[in-house]
């Protein structure tokens, strides 16, 4: 295995505190203190010089759509945009074609990952039979196959009750529960915030208030069993109040922001640009501020992205009848630093935190931390350079993003997993 | 000032000068919607698709019959019968439409926003006969045309719009073209239909009938649909006709010289008695009558016409 000498970049690990100019040292895969005269001299050297050298970033939430929707992206292709994007070590829905609700289908995708994944790609279970929010799934079965957490994104458990005993049964084996927070009663046939921009645009209402519900009976939940349950793209204010009030109550959940609920708001919808849908939908400028303060004083814990890709064809029609989702790990970065470097005035090891060490620990993940001994699992970045996002040229077999076209500022140089370049300068290695 | 929008796919985007060429240019239409022949050649040789993929009768009728009378050729298609239900998508129903080189068409959807969709992908005219909740801009066109016809110039004139405003599209192109001519517009109705969210349209919303009627030029009915009470937003429609329908007690509150408008299908003896329907101080069937000219204008200008040419081609000041 290699052995690599990374010199001159600035250092941030917010994990070891580490954030000065130096070298960072690897051996067989694994970050090391220092290497010897003789390991030096035959070591693979990447200079540094003008770039942030970070862990490689971590997500809990991608969609890969592997098995089963291979067309929208597949777990290599998947992994390759994951890689484009400095994240090493990413956690795959399991919303998947048929879903993820048995061991043989964690094999199958464990072994998909084996075969074609250029970065670390971890999958979760359901929480329930068929995703269909009635019967428990095998859960500790899911758990031995190596899912990281059970969710049934996409498709929020309804019955509190079933919430109730999925938590309590997946307490028993230290295993997260994430839920995408929607009462579906509320939502029923909804594709954007409710509020006076769906009033002008006839289309049908979904209000933070569905979510607002089920984050507050998340918190109940977890609260009377002690199961640790993590709330996915918080896109509420208020829902940023409930869980900030349950956490000063020591509740032991954790929630997430995605970038594109950071960056936009419901206003971009005007022209009904299908790229611009998604579940939860972009709400408005004041639950936007919210996210952004509640990622400031650790209300909302990581970054995720919700990676989500569909193909031309699907999101290209009315806007009532496409795919929910857009694009994320591509572009995240860059996202990520405007909204809250630029704006939010958030120092880079606060923003780089959000993206590593703190998305890493709310699923236990070896990962997100270039201590001597973790993984050598490294992302090297400029903040200040200026690109144009070329999503069709991206590396995401789909291309439904935003950004599409738009010039973003702060690009991935080089992405490094257990050692070995696997994105370099537009590249991936293979 | 000449005409030259292409499209017809909302009233919010129409500029009040733009809303004068078109009543005006109806208002010269419609002179000739009483004679003996009833046709004038001002889109001869021009081919017009009607694609209608939600039900309608009026509207479907309206476009069919103003499309004939300016001599186009029309082709009426709708969702039953269409290649949609073999789920070919409205991208390649619109491109084979216009492969087939017809020059304009006229879309009715269940989904708000199809005809800007539609427009952004082909290079003929569309023009919106209503998507989903959102515009119905030859409806506005037409009920702001008809009350002009009753009381000249709207400005500070008092508008009241009753009933489900929360799903009409009536309602919101009657909004954008009220305000834009200086209407005071008030939407009334139960609260879970009329939303405050509204206000920023620059309206009052009101749920107290009587305030809302209380010396209004105009009262604007809306149909009550069945489903909305199945779907919790009033309890039975026995409770919204006690509530806010309209009859003849209620219409006393009116300014004397009032008119009664409804873009229909009526459920009478729901949001409207019947005989008030039918009484003198009813527009409706104005509405209808208006509704032909309007869409004839529309047609004409969108598919190039000037409004200062329209009188000429309706068969006047020929010398």
């Amino acid at each position: 295995m290699a052995t690599l000498l990374i010199s001159g970049a600035q250092v941030i690990d917010p994990a070891t505190k580490r954030n000065a100019v130096g070298d960072i040292f690897v051996r067989e895969g694994r970050i090391v203190d220092s290497l010897s005269p003789a390991e030096r001299k035959r070591a693979k050297k990447i200079d540094g010089e003008g770039l942030i050298a970070s862990p490689g970033f971590v997500d809990i939430h991608v969609h890969f759509r592997e098995p089963g929707q291979t067309h929208k992206e597949t777990i290599g292709s998947g992994s390759r945009a994951a890689a484009a994007g400095g994240f090493t070590t990413v956690v795959c829905m399991p919303n998947t074609s048929p879903v993820a609700d048995n061991a043989g289908t964690i094999q199958f995708i464990k072994d998909a990952v084996i075969r074609d994944a250029v970065v670390k790609v971890l999958p979760t279970g359901c929480i329930t039979v068929g995703m269909k929010g009635q019967a428990l799934a095998p859960i500790g079965s899911l758990k031995r196959a190596g899912v990281v957490a059970i969710t049934d994104d996409g498709d929020c458990v309804q019955s509190n009750e079933l919430m109730r005993r999925a938590a309590e049964y997946a307490a028993m084996f230290d295993l997260p529960i994430m839920d995408h927070c929607q009462d579906h009663s509320m939502t029923e046939g909804a594709v954007m915030n409710e509020g006076v921009m769906s009033t002008r645009l006839g289309l049908r209402g979904w209000p933070h208030a569905a979510e607002d519900l089920i984050v507050s009976r998340n918190v109940i939940v977890s609260a009377y069993t002690g199961a640790h349950i993590h709330l996915q793209h918080i896109s509420s204010g208020y829902s940023v109040e409930i869980i900030r009030s349950a956490k000063a109550r020591g509740v032991k959940i954790t929630a997430e922001a995605t970038p594109h609920h950071l960056a936009l708001t419901e206003a971009g919808l005007s022209g009904y640009d299908t790229n611009w849908k998604m579940n939860p939908p972009l709400r408005t400028e004041a639950d936007r501020q919210a996210l952004i303060a509640g990622l400031r004083d650790g209300t909302l814990d990581c970054i995720g992205t919700d990676h989500a890709p569909h193909t031309n064809y699907e999101k290209d029609r009315e806007f009532d009848y496409a795919p929910n989702g857009i694009l994320g790990l591509e572009t995240a970065l860059p996202v990520v630093l405007g909204v809250l470097i630029k704006e939010g005035k958030f120092k880079l090891p606060a923003v780089i935190d959000l993206m590593t060490r703190k998305a890493a620990r709310i699923l236990n993940l070896e990962a997100g931390t270039l201590a001597p001994g973790a993984p050598a699992d490294i992302c090297l970045f400029d903040p200040h350079e200026t690109w144009r996002y070329d999503a069709r040229a991206g590396q995401s077999k789909s291309s439904n993003s935003p950004w599409d076209g738009q010039e973003l500022t702060g690009r991935v140089k080089l992405t490094i997993v257990d050692g070995r370049v696997v994105f370099e300068r537009g590249k991936i290695f293979d | 000032m000449p005409w030259n929008r292409r499209h017809l796919l909302t009233i919010e985007e129409l500029s009040l000068a733009e809303i004068d060429q078109i009543h005006a240019t109806a208002g010269a239409f419609k002179k000739i919607l009483g004679r003996s022949v009833k046709k004038v050649p001002a889109l001869r040789g021009k081919t017009i698709v009607n694609l209608f993929l939600e039900p309608s009768t009026r509207t479907r009728m309206a476009f069919d019959m103003a499309a004939k009378r300016l001599s186009a050729d029309v082709i009426s298609i709708d969702g039953s019968t269409s290649s949609t239900t073999k789920g070919e998508t409205l991208r390649d129903t619109a491109q084979n439409i216009q492969a087939l080189n017809a020059d304009m068409i006229v879309i009715r959807h269940a989904a708000s926003g199809s005809p800007q969709y539609l427009s952004g992908l082909l290079n003929i005219p569309v023009i919106n006969a209503g998507d989903g909740a959102h515009e119905h801009p030859t409806q506005g066109l037409l009920d702001t045309f008809t009350m002009r016809e009753h009381l000249g110039s709207l400005k500070g004139r008092k508008v009241a719009i009753l009933g489900d405003i929360l799903f009409s599209r009536v309602a919101r192109s009657n909004i954008h073209a009220l305000t834009k001519l200086g209407a005071a517009v008030t939407l009334v109705g139960p609260s879970t239909l009329v939303p405050h969210w509204f206000t920023d349209f620059g309206v009052t919303v009101s749920h107290d009938l009587k305030s809302a009627l209380a010396d209004a030029d105009v009262v604007m009915l809306l149909r009550i649909q069945h489903e909305r009470q199945s779907s919790g937003h009033f309890p039975s429609l026995g409770e919204y006709t006690s509530m806010f329908g309209l009859n003849k007690t209620r219409a006393a509150w009116l300014s004397p010289n009032a008119i009664i408008m409804h873009p229909g299908p009526i459920n009478r003896g729901v949001e409207i008695d019947s005989d008030l329907a039918d009484g003198d101080r009813s527009v409706i069937l104005e509405q209808v009558t208006n509704g032909l000219a309007v869409r004839m204008a529309v047609l004409y200008l969108c598919a190039g016409g000037q409004p200062e040419h329209a009188a000429a081609n309706a068969g006047e000041e020929k010398r």
